[in-house]
């Protein structure tokens, strides 16, 4: 569960990427801001591109051992 | 005399004959308690079907018992749907049962939900302000289902679909039956214990009320309102409510609704980052362009584009005031020329000299003119001033 320490708050991102577009769209930053901004948001928009290429299809299931629960790769019994 | 009988079997076939060629009995309704029953090896179900007053025997033939929502027991209230005829063999007619549901236990199991329905919405457990909001993108499904069955197929043929890379991690629960109820109710835990999902999916197919019961239990209720996982509940079909629909964060009609609602569209999420992508360019490239104007309107003022034609005016204009600073000056030292000639004039007009010229003389003692002869007397001396000298005299 590495992935679980560089989670990225997609749902915090995508507010910050909101607010970032309306701030720019408004126009009334300088033009130095306004370059931040830009890049603040560029950079946040590819971090999420990248959380969505890096995840990867796990279909696991948690297995009972002794007292312990394992994780395995799950694979539908047939019927 | 002659006695023509007719053997048994003949007998019980004409019997089995006139009960078959009845309508009625070819499709009974009946109502009863079940006694006597036996599950026999075979797969076939023998049971006694009584009231206060009589009995029949009865049977289920294993091909029917597989639609079984219960598995019948002494002492259960049921309704049995069949065809009454005749077992040759032993003479006895019986009631072949085609279906069979259960009475009394679902008429008490209607009570309990409703009662424990009303129960948990007294104690707020099922008011939107405990509601939790699904993430949009949840990194990890869990699932609590059967690991086998359909519903785990259909969970995760569509949350494939829609996010490629999606992770689901199923946690197995038995989803009905004795037991069950615990079983969910202590993945739920789990899950949250472990924190192990960011969203949760308690799922079952359809079924009877009796099936569907496990989530219609308090302790599962609990379990989804105290999970700090947000819960998506798809138990059933879309008809059927149960109580962890109420208590849960959002209710899917179905298994395959549960997964839509919990794993996002990959591909529109893509689309929506694009569109921020290129609102910021769109954006940063109109503010450019504004400060391009606003560059491009400075640039083409007068003040760049003809420099030095300020400079001109203004030397123009300082030429003008030093031209009038001269223009009056001059005019002032005309002025002031002519006063004085007028007043050196009227100075000459007045000038003494002039009048001694014409002869006239001053006399004056100790440099003060004498103007009365009451002045002088005999021996004073005087001062005589001509116009071309002074003399002194001496009165006679």
């Amino acid at each position: 569960m590495s992935q679980k320490e560089e989670k990225l708050n997609f749902e915090e991102t995508i507010k910050q990427l909101e607010e970032i577009a309306k701030e720019l769209e408004k126009g009334d930053l300088d033009l130095d801001s306004s370059v931040n901004k830009f890049e603040e948001g560029m950079k946040l928009s590819k971090k999420c591109n990248d959380f969505l290429e890096n995840a990867e299809k796990r279909i696991t299931v948690l297995l009972k051992d002794g007292n312990d629960i394992k994780e395995e790769n799950f694979t539908q019994e047939e019927e | 005399m002659t006695y023509n009988p007719i053997s048994v079997s003949e007998l019980n076939e004409y019997i089995k004959n006139k009960f078959d060629e009845d309508e009625y009995l070819a499709n009974v309704l009946v109502e009863g308690e079940i006694s006597n029953c036996k599950h026999h090896y075979t797969g076939h179900i023998y049971f006694t079907l009584k009231d206060e007053n009589s009995l029949i025997k009865s049977i289920m033939f294993k091909s029917y018992t597989s639609h079984l929502d219960f598995v019948p027991k002494d002492g259960m209230k049921v309704m049995v749907l069949g065809s009454v005829s005749v077992f040759e063999r032993d003479g006895a007619y019986q009631l072949y049962a085609k279906a069979m549901k259960q009475l009394g236990k679902v008429g008490d199991l209607r009570v309990a939900y409703e009662e424990l329905k009303s129960k948990l919405e007294k104690e707020g457990l099922f008011k939107e302000e405990h509601k939790k909001k699904i993430p949009i993108m949840p990194q990890t499904i869990g699932v609590l289902t059967s690991n086998t069955g359909a519903v785990i197929r259909d969970i995760i043929n569509v949350s494939t679909r829609r996010n490629p890379n999606v992770h689901i991690r199923l946690f197995p629960v038995p989803v009905q039956g004795e037991g069950a109820a615990q079983k969910i109710a202590n993945g739920i835990e789990f899950m949250n214990e472990k924190e192990l999902a960011d969203v949760l999916i308690v799922a079952r197919g359809g079924g009877s009320l009796e099936d569907l019961w496990p989530f219609n239990e308090e302790i599962v209720a609990r379990a989804i309102y105290n999970s700090k996982i947000p819960v998506i509940s798809a138990v059933g079909h879309e008809t059927d409510f149960t109580i962890s629909d109420f208590v849960a964060d959002l209710r899917a009609p179905t298994p395959s609704a549960a997964a839509e609602l919990a794993v996002p569209d990959i591909a529109m999420i893509r689309e929506n980052l694009l569109g921020y992508q290129n609102r910021f360019k769109q954006a940063l490239l109109r503010k450019t362009q504004l400060m391009r104007l606003q560059y491009e309107k400075c640039m083409a003022s007068r003040a760049f584009t003809q420099p030095l034609q300020r400079i001109h005016e203004q030397y123009i204009s300082i030429d003008r005031i030093v031209k009038e600073l001269e223009h009056i000056i001059t005019k002032k030292l005309q002025q002031e020329k002519a006063n004085a000639q007028t007043l050196m004039l009227k100075l000459d007009a007045l000038s003494p000299l002039k009048t001694l010229t014409r002869g006239y003389s001053i006399i004056s003692i100790d440099g003060k003119a004498v103007k009365s002869i009451k002045q002088l007397s005999k021996d004073t001396e005087i001062e005589v001033r001509m116009h071309d000298g002074n003399i002194n005299a001496k009165v006679i």
